[in-house]
């Protein structure tokens, strides 16, 4: 059992946990998740480790609400124990020095983006973040982000915050007015295929973090497979980061709908069983 | 191993075994029919996950058991990775010691419950039962070595075995299936200070997350994880060694020794067009949904899994037959086997291909699958296959499939298992560079003490051998911890 010691909401539906966890700590790298599962009946859900602390050894997620597990995970509260927790998986990012870093981040993947997105900065690279999101409450991090990126994008598509558009439009921007040597991009799958046909269009080197569906996280059981450069890959051991320019994302978008329906009446029917 | 008739022979030459072998002729006992082990109904039990066979009452296993002729050299013994003294512990269930039938068998197998159903004993020991060569069924011992185990587990005073004085020396076994268990086990009889670290959030390996409840109920495995604890073993969920982690950072905590029981958990697909398409898993996934995460309970487990109509299960070993049968149980209508040999060259246990017969499985033996068809939601909906025939016998001794030109037709299926087999879990070797492993990924021992390369480590079970089986991996177990503690010792 896994204690939670911190919790913060960060919009409607977000919410960053500090959990106790000194071994994980002090051994995971930026980019790496873990496998959460609440209690004996629970799902095995992946989730980036957005932060870590190895002195107080803690480790900081970033949960979305987006159906039975994470809702269950969002719930919880400081003193709540976490069932299981098992990492850090998957590779580490490639963190170089290479000139201009655009990190884009979509929804929920902006949490998983900051880990990855301040080591490039650390390394000596122009850090220019684009945030993008439906609306204003779920711009999300945009603080802490700021405390070492050289500039923020915030997009909205709504126009509540920042510019109204979606993200390619924040980079596509930034791209003509600046050489950029790599993107990272991080968020829904379907962002994802867009920053990556824009990219490919001016030719930038781009890493996409893939989100599919997981069981073990280790490489036994092939649920998270996906297509890269037409070899089938398994996301959680050979990721989860890829050339974006190389990912089938079509595939990938089918596949992370195959449970949808069954997900969403379990979802429905815990959302009932609340009330 | 070499089976030590001398030793057997004490054991056989007490007075109460010579009595009980005078009781009844060797005639009378060699007409007894084989006892048929009760099973549930194919109709009843292909819709629910509960065991399938029932074990043998104390009376039919008292019958079975005097069908052994305690002979004087026990060839059946020669079939056992493990050499059980089999007349031994039969003996004792004929004169109605059960609990010392399961002493005897504890002595050398330290998972008899878990043998005595998942062991292909037609290939082991019941093969070299003196039967065979009187034309006759040999002796049930699987199904008496179950009956041992089951009765001790009922009564609820499970013996554990006397352990040495604590020696406070550190050891770690990486991966809680038969390998892991077996060495654990043995290294804590001798003293030491044994710590089992497992990846997922259960003890047991393939035994809970492969082998499904209707074979093999989780409470069994359960129980003897429990023992280990009571002999002072520390079992650690959880924890990737290599990843949580790192050897090194081990040997820094102080273990002095390790040994590697990380299976062949790494699914195979054929890379065939169409693979990736929605409703297709490989066993590993499909199984362990079913059985490690209880999606077959879903919603009220978290964990979905889809309940096809039409479901094909590629392969002919074990695991193949037990997606099938897993499918059958989720509502198929269909639930096939499409395997590429014909059934005489099946790996599955032969009793599995029976009961999945039985339980209306249909078999489409020598047939490959060569391509997937999608719906526009990239659901797969239908196979390409293509007949096959046998040629001449390959390295496996088993005559090769050959595609038959021309031959090729398409399968309805809204749901497809991929079962050809797995291949050694890359987890550690990438974790040990300097660890020597051969082209097919498997960690390399020398055979006499399954030491690695790395003086410190040992290794066993799937991970050395790619998929083999329980009882292989749990002698190499046992050689293991032989040898782990011959290596601690000379090096004090
Ligand atoms: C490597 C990795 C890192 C991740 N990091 C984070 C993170 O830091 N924070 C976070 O909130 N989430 C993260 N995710 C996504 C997270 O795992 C899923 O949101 C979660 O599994 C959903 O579980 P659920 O039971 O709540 O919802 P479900 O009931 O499983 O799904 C609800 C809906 O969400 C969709 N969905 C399911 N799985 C995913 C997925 N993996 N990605 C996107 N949509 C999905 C389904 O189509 C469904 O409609 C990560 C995923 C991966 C693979
Ligand atoms: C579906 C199926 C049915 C089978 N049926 C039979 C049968 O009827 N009879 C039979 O004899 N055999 C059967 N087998 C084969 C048998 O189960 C295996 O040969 C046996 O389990 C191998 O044991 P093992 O201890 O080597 O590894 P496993 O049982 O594979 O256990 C390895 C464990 O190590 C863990 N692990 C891996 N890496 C790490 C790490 N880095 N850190 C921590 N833990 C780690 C894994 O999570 C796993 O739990 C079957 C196999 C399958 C898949
Ligand atoms: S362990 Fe397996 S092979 Fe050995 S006697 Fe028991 S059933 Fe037979
Ligand atoms: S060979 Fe058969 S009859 Fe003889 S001891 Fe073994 S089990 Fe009994
Ligand atoms: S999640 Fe099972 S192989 Fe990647």
């Amino acid at each position: 059992m896994y204690k939670i010691l911190e919790k913060e909401v960060l919009s409607e539906n977000v919410v960053k946990l500090i959990l106790d966890n000194p071994v994980i700590a002090k051994s995971r790298k930026a980019g790496q998740f873990v496998i959460v599962k609440i209690g004996e009946k629970g799902e095995r859900i992946p989730l980036t480790i957005a932060d870590a602390d190895p002195k107080n050894g803690t480790i900081t997620l970033i949960v979305q609400k987006v159906g039975v597990s994470s809702h269950k995970l969002c719930t919880m509260n400081p003193g709540d124990l976490v069932t299981d927790l098992v990492g850090p998986l998957g590779k580490a990012t490639e963190i170089e020095k290479v000139g201009t870093v655009i990190a884009a981040g979509g929804g929920v993947g902006i949490a998983p983006l900051y880990p990855i997105a301040k080591a490039f900065k650390e390394a000596g690279n122009r850090l220019i973040v684009v945030l993008a999101a439906r609306n204003k409450d779920l711009i999300i991090l945009e603080k802490e982000m700021r405390v070492f990126a050289d500039e923020i994008v915030v997009m909205t598509d709504d126009g509540s915050y920042g510019k109204k558009g979606l993200v390619t439009a924040g980079m596509e921007e930034v791209i003509n007015r600046e050489k950029v040597d790599l993107a990272v991009t991080i968020g829904p799958a379907i962002m994802m295929k867009f920053v990556a046909l824009l990219t490919q269009k001016y030719n930038i080197h781009t890493i996409a973090s893939l989100n599919t569906i997981m069981v073990d996280g280790t490489g036994m059981c092939g649920a998270c497979r996906i297509s890269v450069g037409g070899q089938t890959k398994f996301v959680c051991v050979d990721g989860p980061e890829f050339d974006a320019h190389k990912v089938d994302f079509d595939e990938m978008l089918k596949r992370l709908n195959a449970y949808k329906q069954d997900e969403e009446a379990a979802y429905k029917q815990y959302l009932e069983s609340l009330n | 191993m070499p089976v030590d008739y001398n030793e057997l022979k004490k054991d056989r030459d007490a007075e109460w075994r010579e009595e009980l072998r005078k009781k009844v002729s060797a005639k009378d006992r060699s007409s007894q029919e084989r006892i048929k082990m009760p099973e549930r109904p194919p109709q009843v039990r292909n819709k629910d996950f509960f065991e399938v066979p029932e074990g043998f009452s104390e009376e039919q296993a008292v019958v079975e058991a005097s069908r052994c002729l305690d002979c004087p050299t026990p060839t059946c013994i020669s079939g056992c990775p493990v050499n059980i003294n089999i007349p031994g512990f039969i003996k004792e269930i004929e004169r109605r010691e059960f609990l010392q039938a399961a002493k005897v068998l504890k002595r050398t197998n330290a998972l008899p419950a878990v043998c005595g159903r998942v062991c292909p004993q037609e290939s082991q020991c019941e093969s070299k039962c003196i039967y065979n060569r009187m034309k006759k069924r040999p002796v049930a011992i699987g199904a008496l070595e179950r009956f041992s185990a089951d009765y001790e587990r009922k009564t609820g005073n499970i013996s554990i075995p006397e352990l040495a004085k604590n020696n406070n020396i550190k050891v770690a076994i990486v991966g809680s299936g038969p390998a892991g268990l077996t060495v654990a086990g043995e290294m804590a009889k001798l003293g030491y200070d044994v710590t089992v670290f497992e990846a997922l959030h259960e003890f047991g390996g393939v035994l809970v997350y492969g082998i499904p409840e209707f074979r093999l109920p989780k409470e069994i495995v359960r129980t003897e994880i429990n023992s280990l604890e009571r002999m002072g073993v520390k079992m650690v969920k959880n924890f990737i060694v290599g990843r949580t982690s790192t050897f090194e950072e081990l040997k820094n905590q102080g273990y002095r020794a390790f040994f590697i029981a990380s299976g062949a958990g790494l699914p195979t697909f054929m890379k065939i067009p169409g693979e990736n398409l929605i409703n297709i898993y490989s066993s590993n996934e499909y199984l362990t949904r079913v059985n490690l995460m209880k999606a077959f309970r879903f919603p009220e487990y978290d964990t979905p899994i889809v309940k096809g109509k039409n479901v094909a299960v590629i392969g002919g070993g074990n695991t193949a037959m037990d997606s099938v049968r897993t499918a059958k149980r989720l509502g198929a209508e269909r639930a096939m086997i499409v395997y590429r040999r014909s059934e005489s060259e099946m790996p599955a246990r032969i009793e599995e291909i029976h009961h999945a017969k039985e339980e209306g499985i249909e078999f489409l033996n020598l047939n490959n699958p060569l391509e997937y068809i999608g719906d526009a939601n990239g659901r797969v909906k239908q196979m390409k296959v293509q007949k096959m025939g046998l040629g001449e016998p390959d390295e496996s001794g088993r005559r090769r499939p050959q595609p038959i030109p021309g031959s090729e037709y398409l399968i309805d299926v809204d749901t497809v298992v991929v079962g050809i087999g797995t291949s050694p879990n890359p987890l550690i070797p990438a974790a040990l560079p300097q660890l020597e492993v051969t082209k097919w990924k498997t960690v390399v021992v020398n055979e006499k003490t399954m030491q690695t390369s790395i003086p410190e480590m040992f290794a066993g079970g799937d991970i050395v051998r790619g998929g083999a089986t329980v009882i292989l991996a749990m002698g190499d177990g046992k050689i293991a911890a032989e040898n782990m503690h011959l290596f601690i010792q000379e090096n004090k």
